[in-house]
């Protein structure tokens, strides 16, 4: 079967260093995805070059969102990426601080929605349904990661672990078909990260397919159907998470040079 | 109190001050006939407030609610004393029955609320009321006389007791508003300073006065009760105010109201967007000179242009922003800044277009269907379209604000970055404000040209801009509510206080550093929409 | 480079095209002494253009500011030359000795200046929104020329020529004259010194650390604040000799000159690629050329769009500039 994401030979440049090195991925439906490898290994940079927000130097990224025409990504702009179905989060927060916390998920759906000026100002029926829909459908989505209560708050007054799952909200919100997860878990303890594992597990559940990239390996080798090992830019390894516990290469990576030696 | 330290780092400050402004405050030559002048005390003013300065800052940072209330007192008392100065009246501070009384309701009133009743008890909201009203009877009175003066030719004598406060010239009786109003003020300064010095001796405050929940005043302002009684007495203010005061100042106060509409288009796109334009002034003009030109070569009247003003601001916008919008924020300011200087500079050299600096003169005033409009008339019904015109930007940037556009906007504000991931064209949405805060740039400057019928381009200079942007910066970002009062303070001030007029731009430089550095989110910081939702499972 | 600009001016003023004005405007095309006239006033002009913008491109270089109070620095020195300089002459002092006092005088007021803006106006805006200090720094820039048109005045002040005509410059003297010629010498003198002190100097070495990564800096020890106020100066002291030797040149002064010469210098250094000093005098000489030859050969009406429109062209072409590198911001 065609995978939904298929990135060929990817390669990313600033100045003189290479961030990523040809690189090749494959995503499929319903599979959730890990990306892994040690810090400064390119995986965001990797994000930022699908997602549009990096120009990548050479390579395809090709898309096959379910039921339409495959779709080359390169030189597309961040929301016509985002419009194609792909959300994602960042690793350091970015939400909207000083918006609250229903708002930020709103502004998920503006890219599925369409009312203009005339409409904002004239409220004509039309616009008044959408914007009713705008708020109930971003409440659902918000009790989804259990935000609900917070609804009214400042997005930059929740705790750290609700921040990171009101991104994951906020990219929910735009009805996408796959969902790329830049270290999720960062900074959690661990009764939230296991509550994000079931979020994780549950949204795929519902058919979205899920790219994640995260240092919590006890996380990723239990929710992950496949795995991408990159370092220095290179991908080193893939496979199943069994096969990649136990890839001498990767050990090698994680642990330094020495572990051989020992 | 304040320690030694600090005293002692406010005289090195003072001095620093002192060696700093020495050649250019204390020395003035005459390159010409060589003489020097030298200004000793101006130097002498500048160590003493830069020591008073430097001590208040202090005080703020150790302090806030104590800083405040001696800025409140300080400008409390300094206003009797300008008014002395300036005018030789000391009516205000003339002490007699009917104020003590006044002023002994006000200082019962206080106490009763201060030491009786917890926050949420029901008679101190009665209380707050009655205050209310204190702080409003000047206004009331104010509207009577209004009143007094459409419908009654003297004021009835059933309110003669209060004749205090009633000035009699010639058999013409005017109420002495600002008097009451100084008295009202004293009392609440009062209130406030001893609610202060009480909570800092916090052992012996009751339990109910340290545990009252903080309530941010911006906040007050928009969810209170006070809300409606307040817009109420504004609107009325406003619409009687060409009846309450001289044509003069009814033109005044039609400037002020431009600068509220511009403030609030310029809102849309710095306040809002976060687009910082630094050549605003430039859109103004093109809807001045619209209207100037389009006049005099065709003759076409204010009605037809005020659209067509409105829509070349917003294509000059458009013209701008295509190119421009994509470039950083401070690029975006400078680009800006260049758009504006090159209009104003073709529009003084292009002789046979703008014709130059001399301006174009006998612009039609705004008819009125039907009915031949005195000078003083047409003034008056020009006041009544700015009205309309103010309504009309409120209720549309309102509504933007909360409506898809308007969160994208706030959106683009806070993240960029994040706000493309979540799938909103940058540029389109940009676009969108960048042409409507020139649309309205447009709009008030065919108002403008009507108004005083007569444009040259001197009218449109970078201060233009600064004083704009000022406005949106003072009242607090994306607030509405904040940049109309702000407008209304930073024109209105330098008109009513003449002798200080000198110092406008000046005041308004400082202004803009002042707010960035102690408040970068403006008097009245904006406050996000909130939604309520049925939720049966909560 | 000349038809060029005069196609794009015609382009935009179709009313003023006129190539060149008349007949004697081609023969002077040709005259070589007017050209070299035009030649060496605008060396001058960019030379100017040059110290004040350094100012520019080092503060933008080490914390991302436009510092749109920089332009009043420029006045403002000009302003202290001034009282300065008349002050020596009531006095009686020699004219060599007034140069060099009030070239004193300007440099530590300037700089006196510069350091204090830095300190109330952006040191608190550290890590506040881009914005915030850009806003400072315009409330700033109206505070500063306020402030002079009320301490001092709003008319045009004449200033004292504080070049005396050399001896050895007479068979030149209809071309260029003595004081062009100290223009270029100080200004090429400072910007070499300024060179030094940057590649070689403990300080220049912690400024580059600093403009590169100031979190880094900070944990080898490197006091940024310092570095930060050092910058500030050295700017402001630059600003202020071109505000002297711009002033004795023009012969006349008032509050607006910062205005309008710290957009051109700010317009300079972006075509050199703001952040980077030798970019910056690049742009200066470019500017301060073709200005030269435009008002020249063409119209001098429109010498101030002129370089507003280069700037708005080059901000939206190449914002980088010539020798700027484009970076990709880090997500
Ligand atoms: N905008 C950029 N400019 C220059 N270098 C960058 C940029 N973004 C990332 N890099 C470099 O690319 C490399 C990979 O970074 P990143 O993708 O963030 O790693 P990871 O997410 O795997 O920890 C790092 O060496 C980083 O410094
Ligand atoms: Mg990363």
């Amino acid at each position: 079967m065609e995978p939904l994401l298929n990135v060929q030979k990817l390669t990313m440049d600033f100045g003189g260093i290479r961030a990523i090195d040809r690189l090749d991925v494959q995503v499929h439906a319903g599979q959730i995805v890990a990306l892994i490898g040690p810090n400064g290994a390119g995986k965001t940079t990797f994000f930022n070059c699908i997602t549009g927000i990096y120009k990548p130097t050479a390579g395809h990224i090709l898309l096959q969102p379910p039921g339409k025409k495959q779709k080359r990504l390169n030189g597309l702009k961040p929301n016509k990426v985002t419009e194609q179905g792909l959300a994602r989060t960042f690793q350091n927060i970015r939400l909207f601080p000083n918006m609250t916390v229903l708002e930020n998920v709103m502004i998920g759906m503006h890219c599925r929605t369409n009312a203009k000026i005339f409409g904002a100002i004239f409220r004509n029926p039309q616009t008044r349904k959408e914007e009713q829909y705008i708020v109930d459908h971003s409440y659902s989505i918000l009790k989804k990661v259990r935000l609900q209560t917070f609804a009214n708050e400042y997005a930059k007054n929740l705790p750290y672990g609700a921040q990171r799952r009101l991104e994951i909200a906020r990219a929910l919100a735009t009805d996408p078909f796959m969902l790329l997860l830049d270290e999720p878990a960062a900074g959690m303890n661990p009764q939230e990260t296991l509550e994000l594992d079931n979020l994780i597990t549950q949204i795929r559940d519902e058919g979205l397919a899920i790219l994640l990239i995260e240092h919590d390996m006890k996380l990723v080798m239990s929710i992950s159907d496949y795995i991408f090992v990159v370092d220095y830019g290179k991908k080193i390894a893939e496979g199943t998470p069994e096969e990649i516990a136990q890839n001498p290469a990767v050990i090698k990576a994680y642990l330094g040079e020495d572990v051989e030696h020992a | 109190m304040l320690p030694l330290k600090d005293i002692r780092n406010g005289l090195m400050v003072a001095g620093w001050f002192v060696f700093l402004t020495f050649p250019l405050m204390v020395i003035k030559v005459n390159p010409v006939e060589k003489t020097i002048v030298w200004r000793w005390p101006n130097m002498l003013y500048v160590a003493a407030g830069s020591f008073i300065a430097y001590l208040y800052v202090k005080l703020a940072q150790k302090n806030k609610k104590a800083a405040i209330l001696v800025a409140c007192w300080t400008a409390y008392l300094a206003l009797p004393l300008i008014r002395y100065f300036m005018y030789q009246d000391i009516s205000i501070l003339i002490w007699d029955t009917t104020t003590s009384i006044y002023a002994a309701v006000g200082a019962f009133h206080m106490i009763l609320t201060l030491c009786l009743f917890h926050k949420h008890h029901i008679l101190r909201k009665i209380l707050s009321g009655i205050w209310l009203l204190f702080i409003g009877t000047p206004v009331v009175m104010l509207l009577a006389q209004a009143a007094g003066k459409i419908l009654l030719p003297k004021i009835p004598a059933a309110l003669h007791f209060l004749t205090p406060f009633i000035i009699t010239i010639e058999h013409i009786q005017f109420w002495n508003w600002i008097r009451i109003l100084w008295v009202a003020l004293a009392c609440y300064l009062l209130y406030s300073s001893l609610q202060t010095y009480l909570a800092s001796k916090r052992n012996i405050m009751p339990d109910h006065l340290t545990n009252e929940p903080k309530i941010r005043w911006s906040q007050y302002l928009y969810k209170r009760p006070v809300y409606l009684p307040l817009l109420t007495f504004c609107s009325t203010f406003f619409l009687l105010f060409p009846h309450l005061f001289s044509t003069y100042q009814v033109n005044i106060m039609i400037s002020a109201l431009m600068y509220v509409v511009l403030g609030l288009g310029l809102n849309i796109v710095v306040g809002v967007a976060g687009l910082l334009d630094l050549g605003y002034v430039a859109f103004y003009a093109v809807g001045a000179y619209s209207y100037a030109l389009l006049n005099m070569h065709f003759d076409l009247g204010f009605w037809v242009v005020l659209p067509i003003g409105g829509i070349l601001g917003a294509f000059f916008g458009i013209l701008l922003g295509i190119p421009v919008l994509r470039l950083r924020g401070d690029y975006l300011a400078i680009v800006t800044l260049g758009f504006g200087e090159i209009i104003r500079l073709v529009l003084e050299n292009w002789n046979d277009f703008s014709q130059g600096p001399s301006g174009i003169s006998n612009i039609d005033r705004p008819p009125l269907p039907g009915v031949d409009l005195s000078l003083e008339g047409s003034i008056v019904y020009m006041y009544y379209l700015t009205i309309v015109m103010v309504i009309f930007t409120i209720f549309v940037v309102n509504r933007l604000q909360d409506s898809r556009i308007g969160r994208a906007w706030f959106a683009l504000r806070e993240d960029e970055i994040a706000c493309q991931a979540m799938g909103i064209d940058k540029m389109k949405t940009k676009l969108t404000a960048f042409a409507l805060g020139a649309t309205w740039a447009g709009m008030v400057g065919v108002l403008f040209a009507a108004k005083t019928t007569f444009v040259n381009p001197a009218s449109f200079t970078f201060l233009e801009s600064a004083i704009i942007l000022c406005i949106v910066v003072l009242g607090g970002m994306g607030s509405i509510v904040g940049v109309i009062i702000s407008a209304l303070v930073l024109i209105l001030m330098p008109e009513y206080l003449r002798a200080f007029s000198d110092y406008r731009m000046l005041v308004f430089g400082a202004v803009l550093v002042i707010m960035m550095v102690f408040k970068p989110r403006g008097l009245i910081s904006s406050v996000r929409r909130t939604y309520t939702i049925n939720d049966e499972t909560l | 480079m000349v038809p060029g600009i005069v196609a794009f001016t015609g382009k935009f003023f179709p009313h003023s095209f006129t190539l060149l004005r008349n007949v004697a405007d081609i023969m002077d095309f040709f005259e070589p002494d007017y050209f070299i006239e035009l030649l060496f006033s605008g060396l001058t002009k960019g030379a100017i253009y040059a110290l004040i913008a350094l100012g520019y491109t080092m503060v933008y270089g080490i914390i991302g500011l436009i510092n749109f109070a920089h332009g009043e620095i420029y006045m403002i020195g000009a302003f202290t030359a001034l009282i300065v300089s008349t002050v020596l002459s009531i006095y009686g002092f020699p004219l060599l000795a007034i140069f060099i006092l009030a070239a004193v005088a300007a440099v530590v007021w300037a700089s006196a200046y510069g350091y204090t803006i830095e300190r109330l106006a952006y040191r608190p805006l550290r890590n506040a929104p881009r914005l915030s200090p850009l806003i400072s720094a315009i409330g700033m820039s109206i505070f500063l020329q306020n402030y002079v048109l009320l301490a001092q005045t709003s008319d045009f002040q004449p200033f004292p020529a504080l070049v005396p005509d050399f001896a050895f410059m007479e068979p030149v003297a209809h071309i260029v004259g003595s004081t062009d010629l100290v223009i270029l010498v100080v200004s090429v003198i400072v910007m070499i010194l300024l060179t030094v002190m940057i590649k070689f100097t403990r300080t220049g070495k912690a400024m580059r650390a600093t403009a590169q990564d100031k979190k880094m800096a900070l944990l080898v020890g490197i006091n940024v604040d310092n570095v930060i106020s050092i910058t500030f100066i050295t700017g402001s002291a630059l600003a202020a000799i071109g505000g002297l030797l711009i002033a004795s040149h023009v012969g006349q002064i008032n509050f607006y000159i910062g205005f309008i010469a710290g957009i051109k210098a700010f317009t300079a250094a972006v075509l050199g690629g703001i952040g980077s000093i030798p970019g910056a005098v690049l742009g200066s000489f470019i500017l301060g050329l073709t200005e030269s030859f435009a008002t020249g050969y063409v119209s001098s009406d429109y010498e101030d769009v002129f370089a507003f429109s280069l700037l708005v062209l080059i901000l939206i072409f190449r914002p980088a500039g010539l020798l700027g590198k484009s970076t990709i911001e880090k997500v």
